[in-house]
């Protein structure tokens, strides 16, 4: 539960698993905060028979949330200035993701100190499935 | 067109958070969110997504007197649910919308209670031969979060792709 921050070094690594054995639920729950009912993450009937897909998979806004949890947790609450990526892979029910975190540079801009991270989400089998990065105000 | 206003609403935050697996306190225990350093409920740095909810025309959403595109009965755009419900055009041929990038600045963080609107520019959109999912176009559109006082709390770049194919991986 990230609340403060903390110091970092640039090349420190850092990892965290974000998702045990995705459920379909988990998706479905997603679906509905969100607001993105899109059936080919929701509905196995239409994403198997109609769309081709091997099942439903969920939503990439659903990896990157889980991704930025690992992000917060580890810089602190309100503290990101930067997060954005690419979606790489699908992410399939029954999946296990963990996100890594590598300190990339320190800066300091308008008297605050920043640190820069790469981001990257990989499943099970290390298949990256979310790539980007993030910069974040650090207390030093 | 996205919705012109988001009110950020303490539960639909909690909501959110738990979507995505976060139990932090500070997105839904107001007393503990208020001794914490942002000083009261914000919202995850990804929540700027759930404004669809207040698109009424977002697609992605059953609408009063549109057709929905998923499973009743039988799968839309089977033989077999066009002969239960009299519908002719099949979904099936419509490729697939995926998202393929997002990314967010953040000029502090959003704050359940307040109502921010929607300042929607669309970018650029290109063509490419894809690997997995045959001829991929991407079209790019930035909306920018903007609170009361004017001042842009968040700008959020997303890049979405049509495939015309199920992506294979």
């Amino acid at each position: 539960m990230g609340s403060s921050s903390r110091s970092f070094d640039v090349g420190d690594v850092h990892s965290a698993v974000v998702v045990e054995g995705l459920t379909r639920t988990q998706i479905v729950q997603y679906a509905g905060a969100s607001g993105d009912f899109n059936p080919i993450h929701t509905d196995e009937v239409f994403a198997t028979q109609v769309a081709g897909y091997p099942s439903v998979f969920a939503h990439g806004m659903l990896t990157m949330g889980m991704t930025g949890r690992m992000l917060t947790d580890l810089v602190g609450d309100g503290r990101l200035t930067r997060f954005g990526g690419r979606f790489t892979s699908q992410v399939w029910p029954g999946d296990t993701l963990t996100t890594t975190a590598t300190v990339t540079g320190l800066d300091e801009r308008d008297g605050e100190h920043l640190a820069t991270f790469e981001v990257a989400t990989a499943n099970q089998d290390g298949v990256v499935v979310f790539s980007g990065s993030a910069e974040a105000r650090v207390d030093r | 067109m996205p919705a012109d206003t988001f009110p950020v609403e303490a539960g639909h935050v909690m909501a959110f958070a738990r979507a995505i697996g976060d139990f932090n306190p500070v997105y839904h225990d107001a007393r503990a969110a208020a001794a914490s350093e942002v000083g009261g409920i914000i919202a995850p740095p990804t929540f700027v997504q759930a404004s669809a909810h207040f698109d009424d025309d977002y697609p992605l959403r059953p609408r009063p007197g549109v057709r929905w595109f998923g499973s009743g009965r039988f799968a839309s755009g089977t033989a077999e649910a066009d002969r239960d419900d009299g519908a002719t055009k099949p979904a099936s041929d419509r490729g697939t919308g995926l998202h393929a990038e997002q990314h967010y600045l953040y000029h502090r963080p959003i704050r359940a209670g307040e109502v921010l609107t929607l300042n929607v520019s669309p970018g650029a959109t290109w063509e490419k031969q894809g690997r997995r999912g045959g001829l991929l176009t991407f079209r790019e559109v930035t909306i920018d979060y903007v609170d009361k006082d004017g001042d842009v709390v968040v700008s959020a770049r997303a890049v979405s792709v049509m495939t015309s194919q199920a992506v294979r991986d």
